[in-house]
């Protein structure tokens, strides 16, 4: 547990990050902008990708509450951290990743990158304006008198102006869902050919407009205007290049923990593989039932327990022949009579009837307990016989009936861990609140649910590492299999391509449903 | 050529059954399948799977149809000289169950009959 504790003690340093939602706003544009100076020099490809801790699941007094930390603890903010190719422990993760985040290098080049990227939107935003202010403020009196053409293109270059900003503000402006430390491809081509636009937009306009003082007046509104209408072009191009394309679903991809062969499969369009590793995080969360490392104990001393019986004595003398020892080995194992597959088929065998008999007194025990709850209207609660209680006293008075089997059905499944009194109580009061059965208040603990549904400390998977063999800015391809390493287990996801469909038509004739009746019947004569 | 010589080929045998009074009905003590109505695919008894005619496909034990000699899986060509090779199944069973009369003489063929003759006139 030290170790999660070190992470914790990094993660306390973003909060105040998360807190400035200003910055989260900005952020989503342009926060892998800014060159990795360090990546550059090493040709290694993994990266670590963080999630902060939050306010846990089911706030209450009891649990302690971090000052100044993200209310919506969904969102992920990372830290981008730095990692090697050999082998380091976790204390020096975390020792490199507290480095880093203390340098003032990583600080600086976050915000560089932000700043540029907002500075350059402010001038493509009042590029249009200025070119029609310059002229009336330089030299006003020489330009021609322009009336209502003029003043109509005022008003469309206002509210193409307008439509610009507000699509801006809808494409870039996001909440940042994680970080990814290489640089998004697309969106650096995107600002790298606005800027080229608006320099040679720029240039033209300051040597033959500002420099020649063209007294045209309309020609240079009329220029302005084609600014803007470029501009929103680049502003569909960018709709098309970021979000359009990879709608589109090219791939299948096949996701596999490896602890204990939970697999999924899911539909990706034409990603770079970070963003598609992001995207099979994101799904992990919600669809891959919680890593529970309570399970695994059982294969883990079955797989001990298969070489521990031999040894193997060089007889003909000195020699380390380690291969051919190994093999020897692995041969008397297979000719072994062992019965471990008895015994598995029967430990699993028992360990069923074990549960289901557990589940059945718990069902029963719950029901009972429901039973004695019952829900007051509106007039019955000034005449009320017994005492009046609210529903987490409600929860408080049943708990007691039902908690010894609900306790030894988490025992018996091996959830134990995940589930504490409080949460219990506190989900028990929330199903009386909300007029659940006994089977609705059960469903959470009969089934094993997905990550999120649990309590923060006990996820085992919150610092991801990508580690792959292409570059992870290149596309996504068929055949490509890159790992997603946690502490405890690793993601292993293999892609690949949904195949080309030949698809051809036939027209049958509704008329030509015809059908006549087939029957063999026998008649004693 | 060889299907035309089965069809007149002395393998055809001439059954001629007494009907048996039962209460109000005259039973023959066996029952037909088949019938240009019905489906041929399905006719255990045929050799061509294309075959509508009638065939026996049950004889009762004892009853008037085995004691005169007819087999299960013969096919029923003519009933006192009617033809039964193309009629519906409704109309062979009224044919056999005529009310005023009490004997039947049938035309049966028999596969065994067939394949022997047709062994020998191979060989």
């Amino acid at each position: 547990m030290s170790a999660a504790m070190d992470t914790e003690s990094t993660y306390s340093g973003y909060s105040h990050y998360s807190g400035h939602s200003k910055k989260a706003h900005r952020q989503g544009r342009d926060r892998h902008k800014s060159p990795r100076s360090k990546d550059g020099s090493r040709s290694e490809k993994s990266v670590t990708i963080q999630t902060p801790p939050a306010e846990p699941l089911l706030g209450n007094d009891a649990s302690q509450v971090e000052d100044g930390q993200d209310d919506n603890w969904g969102e992920t903010t990372t830290a981008i951290t730095g990692t090697s190719e050999h082998s380091i422990s976790q204390e020096d993760i975390a020792r490199i990743s507290k480095d880093l985040e203390d340098s003032v290098g990583l600080d600086c080049k976050r915000y560089l990158g932000l700043t540029v990227a907002t500075v350059l939107g402010l001038i493509v935003f009042l590029t249009p304006i200025a070119f029609i202010l310059l002229p009336q403020i330089l030299w006003r009196d020489d330009l021609e008198p322009c009336g209502a053409v003029c003043e109509g293109l005022f008003i469309s270059v206002a509210f193409k102006l307008i439509i610009l900003l507000i699509g801006t503000w809808t494409l870039f402006f996001r909440q940042p869902k994680a970080d990814i430390p290489r640089v998004f491809v697309f969106r650096a081509l995107l600002l790298v050919l606005i800027f080229l636009f608006v320099f040679s937009y720029w240039l033209f306009y300051g040597v033959r407009i500002l420099d020649s003082k063209d007294t045209n007046y309309q020609g240079i509104v009329q220029y302005a205007v084609s600014l803007v209408d470029a501009l929103l072009f680049i502003h569909y191009l960018a709709i098309v290049l970021l979000e359009l394309r990879q709608l589109q679903p090219m791939f299948a991809v096949k996701v596999v923990r490896s602890t204990d062969g939970e697999s999924r499969y899911y539909s990706l369009g034409h990603l770079s593989i970070q963003r598609a590793a992001l995207v099979v995080l994101e799904n992990y969360y919600r669809d891959f039932p919680v890593y529970n490392p309570a399970l695994l104990t059982a294969s883990k001393s079955r797989a001990a327990k298969h070489m521990a019986g031999l040894k193997v004595y060089n007889v003909d003398g000195p020699g380390n022949n380690a291969s051919g020892q190994s093999r020897a080995m692995i041969a008397a194992a297979a000719r072994r009579r062992d019965s471990s597959h008895n015994e598995l088929y029967y430990e699993e065998a028992d360990q069923e009837r074990r549960v289901k008999k557990r589940r059945a007194r718990l069902v029963v025990a719950v029901e009972e307990a429901f039973t004695h709850i019952k829900r007051l209207q509106a007039e019955e609660q000034q005449k009320a016989p017994g005492e009046v209680m609210d529903p987490r006293e409600a929860a408080q008075a049943i708990f007691p009936s039902m908690a010894r089997a609900l306790q030894k059905y988490l025992r018996t499944t091996r959830q134990q861990q995940y589930h504490s009194m409080e949460s219990i109580l506190q989900h028990l009061s929330f199903c009386i609140t909300n007029n659940m059965t006994p089977k609705a208040f059960l469903e959470r603990y009969l089934i094993p649910g997905p990550t999120l549904q649990y309590d923060r400390d006990r996820w085992f998977s919150k610092q991801w590492t990508l580690v792959s063999g292409e570059a992870v800015t290149s596309g996504l391809q068929d055949g490509i299999v890159f790992v997603l390493k946690c502490l405890d287990f690793s993601l292993v996801v293999n892609v690949k391509k949904i195949p080309f469909i030949k698809l051809s038509e036939e027209f049958i004739d509704p008329k030509s449903h015809k059908f006549v009746l087939s029957l063999q019947s026998e008649t004693s004569v | 050529q060889y299907s035309a010589v089965v069809s007149f080929s002395p393998c055809q045998q001439r059954i001629e059954i007494h009907k048996l009074r039962q209460g109000d009905n005259l039973i023959l003590g066996f029952s037909i399948g088949g019938g240009i109505d019905q489906d041929p695919s399905q006719n255990p008894f045929s050799e061509d799977k294309t075959d509508k005619g009638i065939y026996v496909t049950r004889v009762t034990e004892g009853g008037p149809a085995e004691v005169a000699g007819l087999q299960i899986g013969d096919k029923i060509m003519q009933v006192n000289g009617w033809d039964m090779t193309m009629v519906t199944h409704d109309q062979a069973r009224k044919r056999l169950t005529k009310r005023n009369e009490e004997v039947v003489r049938l035309l049966v063929t028999r596969q065994s009959l067939q394949k022997a003759v047709q062994q020998s006139m191979m060989s």
